[in-house]
């Protein structure tokens, strides 16, 4: 916003301006200029030297001209009649012997955005087209998508078109990269400039004269190039390989976008494309600009949703440096955990332990989310970390702990001991709503575990009419519920006040509605609750230990990939780290359960499909927890497994036909590693004796073992030994006999 | 719309050019910031507020030639000169340091072989007379180097970035030639039978470096143009050649008083020549730290806490190589505990090592061909810098 200059400087350079001594001085004249330059470039409005500089645009001195131009093509819109004027000059200078004046000319004219400014350009750009400077063609090809763009719905001239196109031949690279892009302006509205099999061919002939930024647009524009057969694929593709390696940035990605475009049919292309395209990307990501570091970082994520191993060995780029800022450091923590493996895993928890007591505490709280999604994985060593850090008692630590706490124990059940030992004698008091609102979370499901609940809860209680935020009360009202279920003597006192407090006094609709809703629900019966309530289980195992994402194709992202679209994903991602990992609610859980039990057939069910012949049959419940299936699987003998073939379909097609025949799958190791493992269970029951067994499947995967069917000896984790021989076959055929 | 809004923030050293025009390709708007900000160095001199002021004419030229509608026309410094017409202003200070130069009564002294640190920071085109006649060539070997330590002394990563950039004001350089190490290795096979190889993993060159004698004798061929422009970039990782520069000996205990003592011995394992400079010691301490008494082994050194970003700053100005110093923190932190001591460290430094390459490249030789009438100056500096180093406690 220009502010309202001073009117004694106007006036004293428009004294200057038309002074004729100053103007005989060329380098007064110069430096009288240059001062208006200076205050308009510092706000001030000066447009009313407009007619002064009219004049002084005609020069000799080229410094001088430019000054002006830059001067005019600012204010041209506040004056189109004087403007005017200023075309005669210029039309004078677009004949001049000079090329760099005729260029100067000609890219000022077409800037001056006046609306009756095409009949007197466009004879001059037509000249100009046929150049024979170079810089002078740049500047008329262009000049042609200005006027376009000035006057957008004006007919397309045919001619000028096909002099455009015409153009593409031109020697000097700028000027074809320049009509490429005229044309795609000129074209917006017939999808952009056409690329039949010469031009693409041309184009990619000629891409190594561009400088980086031709490159990149003419490797943008060719995606709309379809090859005809595989021959001219592979034609284009070995040309544009080496490109693929350039450590110029925005090149490498150009060809690695045009090379998932093209190949997106051959998917064993795209791979080995991401793969020779790593070093640069890991370059980028490791670059000295900040900005180029972080683009690289959203990518490298977009990458890994299709190609999780894809850069497992290069763990170690991804460690955070200690003055790199936080959306950088978060952001490598993200991709962090996609890495993790067996071989890794302790080096970057470690690592990671570092980033927790960051001084940023958004960091320390993306790394305690990050060490809590490895704990999905790995549990133990990051339940030890995750409560060693609860010591620290810092309330920002603290709150992030609990939240992912409350996470980990949703998805790995098994872990709730650990978490009942963290809570023992808990007695900090969180001020921040969200780490609370876990706190409560926790308190209410493991009440009976928890020596102190009742106490912690009576403080919240007490502490009811101070607490601002509404969610930290449904969670109270819910955890209270959930702790008179189990611990009703300690309970029904506190309990009653809270309900009386939550109906008679609170504001908040949301908080009274519930507190209405558990107090009918109470009148219905102790029974009802626990229904509602407690569902029979704390949460579903199922959902536990099968880690990791499949992966996903390229094709979902390829279309994003070297735009804008990843760093947007990354910011959104990195902003709200905590709202991102699934966050059972207090309702949800209890939803899910009721639908999981009703949907899983209990053992004895009747309907239960007996998949096998004979006396024998399957089920898959009771669910094992994975604890549980370790510890069995422990008292296996060493090296008991089996191995075979790697089965040619996905892993999740395994499972769910595994599934049909009632063998549960617990985990298997992610795709593509070798050797790949997958743990497997089931129950039998005998129809005679009604006594169900635990089987225990563990199964090995090797690539190269012809094996295809090995006889093991498994043992059943109850009391009567029964031997069971399994045979697998790796079509996903797989027959259980017992001996 | 096609708009182009070229915002030239000068608050710091940022330029910050938003080429809001249908290049959707993120990255090149990326590049093209930090390729426009070199540009403005090259002719300015350097980049800060005050050569920006200055300079606005120069700035406005330069953007219009290089940008127009909206798209990148070129930003190839050889091409531009021909274009620009206004020339830099450059200010020179009046500086006390200038005079270290001067000898007594005029007699060379031995700064002269030494090119004063300013040296590379004047515009590329230059008015006639003082500074601007010398043909003067920069070249620069520059590495980051990223390392952590872990709490026993295990060298647990280690990367180097390095790159070599060549400044050059001669207005017609035809070719040169950079002699690198004869026994430069690049990649994990190639083991050298003799010691002290120069070993790099990757390593890319600029395109327009001739690389047809770099197989056999390792020697880089390039016709530089004016300005600045990175030659080689290299990258090494986790296999350093020698010792990492700094280790740390650290004990952290509570005293009877309720204080917590940190007894840091810091080791310098440069060779002796060499030494680092500006080194700067953050570590970590816990969050209710009150005061902090100190002694330090030297009194060149200073130490102080920042409570708001809970760390003990060490700064030590110079350290040689093979020196050992160390600092006694004695801190009054309120509600100490025992798990107070978890969060201390881990310690990060940064510094620079002058005259210092951690992978042990060198410059053989800078060759001008043909040799350029006139007397030509040619400058070799290298420089490591230390990207992050961490120490775990």
């Amino acid at each position: 916003m220009p502010y309202l200059g001073d009117e004694h400087t106007v006036r004293e350079l428009r004294r200057a301006l038309s002074n004729p001594n100053v103007q005989a001085d060329h380098l007064r004249y110069r430096n009288t200029i240059h001062r208006v330059i200076r205050l308009m470039s510092q706000g001030q409005d000066v447009s009313g030297l407009y007619s002064e500089m009219v004049k002084a645009c005609a020069t000799v001195d080229i410094v001088q001209k430019k000054l002006v131009y830059v001067f005019l093509c600012s204010y041209a819109s506040l004056n189109p009649e004087l403007s005017l004027l200023v075309i005669n000059t210029l039309r004078k200078d677009c004949s001049d012997h000079n090329p760099m004046v005729r260029s100067l000319a000609l890219r000022n004219m077409c800037n001056l955005r006046l609306p009756g400014l095409s009949q007197y350009v466009q004879q001059p750009l037509t000249v100009g087209l046929k150049d024979k400077a170079a810089c002078v063609r740049r500047v008329a090809v262009l000049g042609w998508a200005k006027i376009h763009t000035l006057q957008p719905n004006t007919e397309i001239d045919v001619a000028v078109v096909n002099e455009l196109y015409g153009l593409l031949r031109d020697p000097d690279p700028v000027v074809m990269v320049n009509c490429l892009r005229a044309l795609e302006e000129i074209l917006q509205e017939e999808g952009g400039v056409a690329i039949n099999k010469p031009i693409a061919h041309h184009l990619l002939n000629r891409l190594k004269l561009c400088d980086v930024w031709g490159q990149s647009e003419v490797l943008a524009v060719l995606q709309r190039y379809r090859p005809r057969g595989e021959d001219e694929l592979f034609d284009i593709l070995s040309l544009l390989d080496p490109a693929l390696l350039s450590h110029h940035a925005p090149v490498m990605a150009a060809t690695l976008r045009l090379f998932l475009s093209l190949c997106s049919t051959l998917p064993a292309v795209c791979m080995s494309a991401l793969e020779r395209a790593r070093g640069p990307l890991l370059a980028a990501a490791g670059s000295t600009s900040r900005e180029l570091r972080y683009a690289a970082l959203c990518h490298i994520q977009l990458l890994l949703r299709s190609e999780p191993g894809l850069m497992g060995e290069h763990y170690k780029r991804f460690f955070c440096g200690y003055a790199e800022p936080p959306y950088i450091k978060q952001n490598k923590m993200q991709v962090l955990v996609e890495l993790v493996n067996d071989d890794n895993v302790a080096m970057v928890l470690d690592e990671l332990r570092g980033y927790c007591t960051d001084v940023n505490t958004e960091t320390s709280q993306t790394a305690i989310n990050a060490i809590g999604s490895i704990g999905r994985s790995y549990t133990d060593r990051c339940l030890a970390i995750l409560t060693g850090l609860l010591g620290l008692k810092q309330e920002h630590i603290t709150s992030a702990v609990l939240q992912t706490l409350r996470d980990l124990v949703w998805v790995c059940p098994q872990c709730g001991d650990a978490v009942c030992s963290a809570l023992e004698g808990w007695e900090d008091n969180l001020q921040d709503s969200q780490g609370r609102g876990a706190l409560l979370w926790l308190l209410g499901v493991y009440g009976d575990r928890v020596t102190g609940a009742p106490y912690l809860l009576e403080d919240c209680i007490d502490g009811v009419r101070s607490e601002v935020s509404a969610e930290v009360k449904t969670e109270l009202l819910t955890a209270t519920l959930r702790l008179f279920l189990s611990r009703p003597a300690e309970t029904q006192d506190m309990m009653g006040r809270l309900l009386v407090y939550c109906i008679e006094e609170e504001v908040d609709m949301c908080v009274r509605d519930q507190a209405l809703l558990y107090y009918r629900l109470l009148h219905c019966g102790i029974e009802e609750v626990r229904q509602v309530l407690q569902g029979g289980r704390r949460s579903d195992p199922s959902l536990g230990p099968l880690i990791g994402r499949p992966p996903e194709p390229i094709s979902q992202w390829a279309s994003s990939f070297n735009t804008l679209e990843p760093l947007t994903l990354g910011a959104s991602t990195v902003g709200n780290s905590d709202h991102a990992t699934p966050k059972p609610s207090t309702l949800t859980p209890n939803t899910l359960t009721s639908n999981a039990e009703a949907m899983t057939p209990t053992p004895g069910d009747p309907h239960l499909p007996d998949c096998s012949s004979g006396a024998l049959s399957l089920s898959v419940s009771p669910a094992l927890t994975p604890e549980e299936f370790e510890r069995l699987w422990l008292q296996l003998e060493k090296g008991v497994c089996v191995a075979c073939p790697v089965p040619r379909c996905s892993p999740e097609g395994l499972q769910v036909a595994l599934q049909l025949v009632n063998i549960q799958t617990l985990a298997f190791t992610p795709p593509n590693t070798h050797p790949w493992r997958v743990y497997l269970y089931t129950h039998t029951s005998h129809i005679s004796t009604k006594t169900p067994h635990t089987l225990i499947l563990p199964e090995h995967t090797h690539t190269h073992t012809a094996l295809a069917h090995t006889h093991t000896h498994t043992h059943t984790h109850t009391h009567t030994h029964t031997h069971t021989h399994t045979h697998t076959h790796t079509h996903t055929h797989t027959h259980t006999h017992t001996a | 719309l096609v708009v182009y809004c070229v915002c030239v923030c000068v608050v710091c050293v940022c330029v910050c050019v938003c080429v809001c025009v249908c290049v959707r390709a993120f990255n090149v708007l990326l590049t093209v910031c930090h390729r426009l900000t070199a540009l403005v160095k090259d002719y300015c001199g350097c980049l800060s507020e005050k050569s920006v002021q200055m300079n606005f004419a120069l700035i406005y030229e330069l953007l219009d030639e290089v940008v127009d509608f909206g798209y990148i026309q070129t930003t190839s410094t050889d091409i531009l000169k021909n274009f620009i017409q206004t020339e830099a202003v450059s200010s020179k200070p009046f500086s006390l340091f200038d005079l270290s130069n001067v000898g007594l009564f005029g007699a060379d002294t031995q700064q002269n072989k030494v090119a004063p640190s300013a040296a590379a920071t004047r515009p590329i085109v230059s008015s006639q007379g003082e500074q601007g006649s010398k043909n003067e060539i920069f070249v620069d070997v520059i590495e980051r180097m990223s390392v952590v330590i872990g709490a026993n002394g295990v060298l647990m990563k280690a990367d180097i970035e390095g790159e070599i950039r060549v400044k050059c004001y001669m207005p017609s350089c035809s070719e040169m030639r950079i002699g690198l190490n004869e026994e430069f290795s690049i990649g994990k096979s190639q083991l050298s039978g003799y010691g002290a190889a120069v070993r790099v993993d990757e390593c890319s060159f600029h395109q327009a470096v001739r690389l047809d004698e770099f197989d056999t004798y390792r020697i880089l061929k390039v016709c530089p143009s004016q300005g600045e422009q990175t030659v080689m970039q290299y990258q090494l990782c986790d296999d350093l050649p020698t010792a990492p520069p700094f280790r740390l000996f650290p004990s952290i205990e509570r005293d009877s008083g309720g204080r917590l003592l940190m007894y840091l011995k810091l080791r310098c394992d440069l060779p002796p020549k060499s030494a680092a400079i500006n080194v700067s010691i953050t570590i970590p301490v816990p969050k209710g730290s009150l005061r902090l008494s100190q002694e330090l082994s030297s009194p060149d050194q200073s130490a102080e806490l920042q409570p708001k970003n809970k760390a003990v700053h060490w700064e030590i100005p110079r350290f040689p190589g093979g020196a050992q110093l160390s600092a006694l923190f004695k801190l009054e932190v309120s509600g100490l505990s025992a798990a107070s001591l978890q969060e201390v460290g881990p310690v990060s430094l940064s510094f620079e090592l002058p005259k210092y390459t951690c992978t042990g490249l060198q410059i053989r030789f800078l060759r001008l061909s043909p040799i350029q009438p006139g007397p030509s100056q040619r400058w070799v500096r290298y420089v490591t810098h230390s990207d992050s180093y961490t120490i775990r406690i």
